[in-house]
């Protein structure tokens, strides 16, 4: 009887979750069209927004496999936002953990030849260092990790740079390209990228590999070790109640740390997939801007109610309307609308948190005074309206 | 209208899917009456009060102010119909000092401007008229419970509430607070304000109620007048069966020490001083040892102390001859201690766990629950369901019930059940009956006396003189963080610890 109990609350609140995100979605779609609509009206429907919705599909199947290979790094940074809100820390450092990563892994690559595995774990291991700074913060001084880790986003991305550019001079830097080498045409460097086993060949890329299937394999490993194990449970009792968990003897501080430094391991390893995937080089000539990666996955997690699984779907779509972004008619509109209307729909999927409890109501009813928790006492009645 | 009611609930329902809870309850309160609301945990107290002050809508029945109906939408129209609330958790800024507290929502200004200086002169005469001693600018964060409590009636006579409801208001209060609250409450009365006592407590009903309207699981059972009952007829109609008032328990058989405290000082950095003082005592196994005094006497800071939330300025503690001074929380657990803590909100649940997650708070790490690191849910489960079973412990969902939206008794009892299981060598009990009904308490005492005669050792700590006397067998007495002195029960008198408990004499 239970067991039928658990299957339902939990679906109704996936199910609330899920037309959640999809209501932010379907907003964001209709916001991005009006930003057309205004811009250009007599093209923003077939040159403008069927563009956008198709996102990779538009030109496949080469689109399919650009959002592809953006979307693998997004879960990543997605998985790093989500992991950390599950322990109570809102991990606003993705976007350093990750350059930090593109580091480790670009190093990796273009100095010392390593393969691709060995990049990916230093990509890692980078990215956990540099989540593990704010987390030490907060165990031990308490400063808010919010703080930190923005603090830590700029020092990360100018020290990353710093060292890549060199004053030109910088080995991992190809001054004709005003980039990181190119690890496709680098020599030595064979085996250094993660590789495709074809992929590229059926979607006529050359950056499409297997990063996808790895991130995915990553955000069911994240969702085990939360729902699973002893360590998710003294992970999200610390997040929830770090009194209580300092009273069942779990060592908050520690915990504390652990959790930033693995949402840093995650965007770290994000950026590896990446720049092993040859999507892109670094700029380190571009010092003003934070990687995209990294904030966007504050989207896909808050769009994926901070379930690693839905991780990757949010992420998907998130890639998908950027790819669809790049596919719009510069004819018609100037390149930046294409930031501007995916920009518009991921920062309505932020929202997705405000839908939920109204579409729960519209959903499950309840009149909206009587779900207000007034005190201990009345509230098991409410759960049970809630839970029926 | 034969009598002058200034408030009435007339036929009140007020359901919940699977249950009613209130079911057609009528509650008539007359102008300058101190009326009782008496009933179980779980009974429908809270969710009636929460109807009055327009948290809850009713799906039958009305409400009436001086015999006109009235509509009730939002605790802002029980504010303008004059109907005030203490709830049983207050609802305080933390961070902001007290006199904000008062008068946040009706912050008195000038163009948008903050005019505080009335607002203070305000909240002073009342501080003064009424005898609720307040510190205006301290910071909620920084007084005590009882303080708190002050600041939540202020609130309601700041804004000039003519009917006052008290959710359980002593469930937090020391003895002398209790008397305080009680003379405050008869203040009010002469005033002509109307009070609605919230409370399981017969004594407190016996001692300052008019009449008393009685609640069992959502029904009403009458209406009495307190000067023609007696508190066996009261627990009577509450429980529906005859409750055991006095705790029945053979004299113990002391063994072995358990415990053993010496001279244990503690240091409170925000005051500067030493809130515990060189506390020594022994713990034997099967003996109950009851701390008392009065809140805010080093009692709390000693169980952090003891139980290895906080450190030791100075001093030594050994369980079972095993020295655990600077032993690690959880090394504490596995040698076999056991916490009840002071406040389950805060440390004894993680309230948005479900219930059978807080069942294995402190045993998740044991093979029992745990393979490889993998969580055994079936047996997390099943182990959750049996302390529910076993330990009658009542929730919407079971095992799955989020234990916030437990009531405060049953979540105590879940916090109950899973220290005792666990078999400890030595239970430390703060506070373990606060906020509970005769019912649960009876429950919970009974435990805690079997404890005993199992063999083990019990450190009770209590505010509660009535626990105190019933449950020790042996009392010592704390103030200003010293033991000022050792007690037998039985020859004992409730005065006497009440002199070495304020500190009168030593």
């Amino acid at each position: 009887m239970n067991k039928k109990k658990l299957s339902h609350t939990g679906m109704r609140s996936s199910l609330t979750s899920v037309l959640a995100a999809l209501l932010c979605i379907l907003i964001g779609l209709v916001c991005g069209y009006l930003v057309l609509l205004a811009i250009n009206p007599a093209h923003a429907w077939s040159d403008g927004f069927v563009r956008i919705l198709k996102g990779g599909f538009y030109d496949a199947p080469y689109g399919i496999g650009k959002m592809l290979a953006n979307g693998a790094p997004l879960v990543m940074t997605g998985l790093s936002v989500a992991f950390a809100f599950k322990t109570g820390l809102f991990n606003i450092g993705a976007a350093g953990q990750y350059t930090l990563g593109a580091f480790g892994a670009l190093y990796c690559a273009i100095v010392l030849h390593l393969p691709w595995y060995v990049g990916l774990l230093a990509a890692t291991i980078m990215g956990g260092l540099w989540g593990a700074i704010p987390g030490i913060f907060k165990a031990y001084l308490n400063i808010n990790e919010v703080i930190t880790s923005i603090m830590f986003n700029w020092i990360g991305l100018y020290l990353v740079n710093e060292i890549i550019y060199g004053n030109g001079m910088g080995v991992m830097y190809d001054s004709r390209n005003t980039r990181t080498w190119n690890l496709r045409r680098l020599e030595g460097a064979e085996g250094t990228m993660i590789p495709d086993f074809g992929l590229n060949k059926v979607f006529q890329t050359n950056s499409t590999t297997i990063a996808i299937f790895l991130a995915v394999i990553v955000a069911v490993l994240i969702w085990v070790i939360l729902e699973k194990t002893t360590f998710g449970y003294e992970l999200k009792a610390v997040g929830l109640n770090k009194n209580a968990a300092r009273y069942a003897g779990i060592n908050e501080k520690k915990n504390i740390i652990l959790s930033m430094m693995i949402a840093g391991a995650l965007a770290g390893f994000g950026a590896g997939l990446f720049y092993l995937s040859g999507v892109s080089e670094w700029n380190p000539l571009n010092s003003t801007s934070l990687p995209a990666m990294g904030f966007n996955g504050i989207s896909v997690a808050l769009l994926a109610s901070s379930n690693p699984i839905a991780t990757i779907f949010s992420a998907i779509f998130i890639s998908h309307i950027t790819v669809g972004g790049s596919f719009l008619s510069t004819k018609y509109y100037p390149t930046e609308v294409a930031d501007l209307i995916s920009g518009i729909i991921i920062y309505l999927c932020a929202f997705s948190m405000l839908f939920r409890g109204k579409i729960h109501g519209l959903l499950f009813g309840g009149k909206r005074a009587d779900k207000t928790n007034v005190n201990a006492e009345p509230a098991p009645a409410a759960q049970k309206k809630e839970g029926k | 209208m034969a009598e002058d009611f200034v408030i009435e609930m007339l036929h009140i329902t007020k359901e919940f899917p699977g249950i009613k809870a209130n079911d057609d309850i009528t509650l008539q309160l007359r102008k300058g009456e101190v009326h009782a609301l008496l009933g179980e945990n779980g009974a429908g107290k809270s969710t009636l009060m929460s109807v009055l002050f327009g948290l809850y809508q009713p799906e039958a029945g009305t409400i009436r102010k001086n015999g006109k109906e009235v509509q009730v939408r939002n605790p802002n129209d029980a504010n303008a119909l004059g109907i005030g609330m203490v709830h049983q958790h207050f609802k305080l800024v933390e961070c902001f000092s007290v006199l904000d507290n008062i008068i946040l929502g009706v912050e008195p200004n000038k163009l948008g401007f903050l005019q505080k200086s009335e607002a203070r002169k305000k909240v002073v005469e009342l501080s003064e008229k009424y005898g609720l001693r307040v510190d205006p600018d301290a910071l909620i964060e920084d007084i005590s419970v009882g303080m708190q409590q002050r600041v939540e009636i202020l609130k309601m006579l700041y804004r000039d509430n003519e009917i006052l409801i008290f959710d359980e208001p002593t469930a937090v209060l020391t003895p002398q607070e209790i008397d305080e609250l009680m003379e405050i409450m008869r203040g009010f009365k002469k005033e002509g304000k109307s009070i609605l006592f919230i409370t399981h407590k017969l004594n407190e009903i016996m001692a300052v109620a008019d009449r008393c309207t009685v609640l069992r699981k959502g029904k009403y059972m009458g209406t009495v007048e307190i000067a023609k009952t007696t508190k066996e007829e009261l627990s009577r109609m509450m429980v529906g069966r005859d409750v055991q008032l006095a705790v029945e328990k053979e004299p113990a058989h002391p063994g072995d020490v358990v415990l053993d405290v010496q001279g244990v000082t503690m240091y409170n950095a925000a005051h500067k001083k030493n809130s515990v003082n060189n506390v020594s005592f022994q713990v034997r196994a099967g003996e109950i040892v009851c701390l008392a005094g009065i809140e805010g006497n080093g009692q709390t800071e000693f169980v952090y102390g003891l139980t290895g939330l906080e450190k030791l300025a100075s001093g030594k503690i050994q369980m079972d001859g095993k020295d655990i001074t600077s032993a690690s929380i959880r090394q504490r657990s596995k040698d076999g201690m056991s916490h009840i803590p002071e406040d389950r909100h805060k440390h004894g649940l993680v309230l948005d766990y479900t219930l059978e997650k807080n069942m294995v708070l402190q045993r998740y790490w044991q093979p029992e629950f745990q393979n490889h690191g993998f969580i055994r849910q079936d047996k997390v489960r099943e182990y959750s369901d049996r302390l529910i079973q076993q330990y009658d412990v009542r929730s919407g969902q079971g095992s799955l019930t989020i234990a916030r939206s437990m009531s405060g008794g049953n979540q105590q009892k879940a916090i109950i059940a899973r220290e005792i299981d666990r078999d400890p060598k030595l239970l430390v009990a703060v506070q373990p009956t606060r906020g509970l009904d005769v019912g649960a308490i009876e429950y919970i005492h009974r435990q805690i006396v079997a404890e005993r005669d199992k063999g083990k050792a019990v450190l009770l700590v209590s505010l509660e003189l009535d626990e105190v006397m019933n449950l020790s067998d042996r009392i010592l007495v704390m103030y200003e963080g010293e033991i000022v002195g050792e007690f037998d029960p039985k020859t004992t008198t409730v005065q006497e610890l009440g002199l070495y408990m304020a500190g009168a004499r030593k």
